[in-house]
């Protein structure tokens, strides 16, 4: 361990007030979000790019700049997804520069919460927590049983009851405790928040969430070192709490500050689903007071968050960096993520559909340019919500056994495609 | 009117660590109150300057978060819980 650490106390984003590295999670004062502060000093005299380059090809490349106090232990593969440059999409779309972050295929879960988890989880075991637990639409589900069982960390999730079979099941199958409430995320949430306060269990999103929340700044890093050390100038996230739009921000405001790429403008913009945008439909109101959803409806269900924790810092965030926020229907939905697959050969879920779809209706509104660097941020895997497209991608043919019927069934396929 | 209201984990070095303590009144504004009274400090902790409640409180009158009922306005009667809960990162 450095003698100097890097990371080094938790702050109230509100009022500042210090609080210490432990499992808590908001300010006694004004319930503000306690944040990890750093010692940028430190980090700046210890991290180059050449040094990062000599790493292995994983999140942890940037451990400096993640509240743990010693080598991570949990999720040492995570990260460092593909950043593919999309030109089929880009030609569609009418863009000249155009990246995919593609967190389809994170590691273990195939998406991106397995940054937050490990982040969360190394630091749980640094605290001696020997229970997990979370609050979750599904993904952060999976990955927290998944990460729990290779740590051999007991674990909880809650999780609303009507989710997609294949999030239930992509948790029941490493042996985690799987809850389903009957209702609302939000309502997962509050009961999450009260079970927190009884047992002393490490809530991944409770009282480790400002460990969790910062395992999302990977993302941003990582698109800066694949972009050859440099900012894209537009970057367009999905959003549920807000809570991932709000550490790329971070990210690139971190590596500018400690000038490993060349500080320059950058905005950011927030992609929701119409049946539940609570941050969208404040932004497009010019507000900062989020309204929440009381009944999310959307195929979009890892982004149904009614009441998002981060939603004001998201709204400042996109309005700081000249950003703005969209909205999309289900079916545009679907369309976007038939759209990224036949053309860039990736399998989104309805959240990377949202952002598909948002980013197209603000490339066609004029609102980002297309003649600039633009990255979209995809965050999971379809095969984690094929229930939402089941019956919008066509069905397979079927033939007997017979070179002739092969035949005649390619000479029409060819006629019609 | 006695209202049990639950108190969260940060909030609970005021009302010497229960987790459920009583307080009078026929709406939130009332209940919050009294809560003061009994438990002096708690309501700058769930109440800005101006009187309302802070951004990252969330009041909740049995299961329904009273930004959906009528904010502190909202009426409590006999056999209501009344729950104070800080806001949750997503998931």
């Amino acid at each position: 361990m450095d003698k100097r650490p890097f990371f080094s106390h938790l702050r109230c984003r509100e009022c500042g007030r210090r609080y210490p590295k432990e499992a808590v999670h908001v300010c006694e004062f004004d319930f503000g979000p306690l944040e990890a502060a750093y010692d940028y000093e430190a980090v700046g005299e210890t991290v180059t790019r050449e040094k990062i380059l000599t790493r292995p090809r994983s999140m942890w490349r940037y451990r400096e700049l993640l509240p743990i106090e010693h080598e991570p232990t949990v999720g040492l593969q995570v990260g460092f997804t593909p950043l593919i440059p999309a030109r089929r999409l880009a030609q569609r779309l009418g863009v000249s520069e155009l990246y995919i972050k593609n967190d389809t295929v994170n590691y273990p879960t195939l998406s991106f919460k397995d940054r937050v988890v490990s982040v969360a989880l190394s630091r749980a075991k640094e605290l001696g927590i020997d229970t997990v637990a979370c609050a979750s639409t599904g993904n952060l589900a999976n990955s927290v049983a998944a990460n729990a069982a290779s740590a051999g960390l007991r674990s909880f999730v809650l999780i609303p009851a009507d989710l997609e079979p294949s999030k239930i099941l992509g948790s029941l199958v490493f042996g985690t405790n799987v809850i389903g409430i009957q209702g609302a995320y939000d309502q997962v949430n509050r009961l999450c928040a009260e079970v927190a306060g009884k047992y002393r269990w490490g809530f991944v999103n409770v009282n480790l969430r400002p460990y969790y929340a910062e395992g999302s700044k990977t993302m941003g890093f990582e698109i800066i070192e694949q972009l050859g050390w440099r900012l894209p100038r537009h970057t367009v996230v999905c959003m549920a709490s807000g809570s991932l739009l709000t550490k790329i921000y971070k990210a690139f405001n971190e590596f500018s500050q400690l000038g490993l790429v060349e500080p320059g403008q950058f905005s950011i913009y927030g992609a929701q689903a119409a049946g539940c945008s609570p941050i969208t439909t404040a932004v497009k109101n010019n507000t900062e007071v989020v309204r929440p959803v009381p009944k999310p409806h959307t195929i979009a269900k890892s982004l149904s968050i009614g009441t998002p924790a981060d939603g004001y810092y998201a709204i400042r965030t996109m309005k700081e960096t000249g950003g703005t926020a969209e909205d999309c229907t289900d079916p545009e939905i679907i369309e976007a993520i038939k759209l990224l697959a036949e053309t860039e050969g990736i399998f989104a879920e309805t959240a990377g559909g949202v952002t598909v779809a948002c980013a197209t209706k603000l490339i066609e509104s004029g609102r980002i340019p297309r003649n600039e660097s633009i990255v979209l941020c995809i965050t999971g895997h379809g095969l984690k919500t094929q229930e939402a497209i089941v019956d919008q991608v066509g069905k397979a043919r079927l033939i007997r056994p017979n070179l002739k019927e092969f035949e005649t069934l390619v000479e029409h396929a060819l006629q019609t495609s | 009117m006695t209202i049990p209201v639950r108190i969260p984990t940060p909030l609970r070095k005021l009302t010497n660590n229960q987790e459920v303590v009583e307080a009078q009144g026929s709406t939130i504004r009332e209940v919050i109150n009294s809560l003061e009274r009994n438990y002096p400090g708690l309501k700058e902790r769930i109440c800005d300057e101006q009187d309302n409640i802070r951004r990252f409180v969330n009041v909740f009158l049995n299961d329904e978060d009273i930004r959906f009922l009528n904010e502190s306005e909202t009426p409590v009667k006999l056999g209501d819980e009344v729950s104070i809960v800080p806001a949750i990162a997503g998931g």
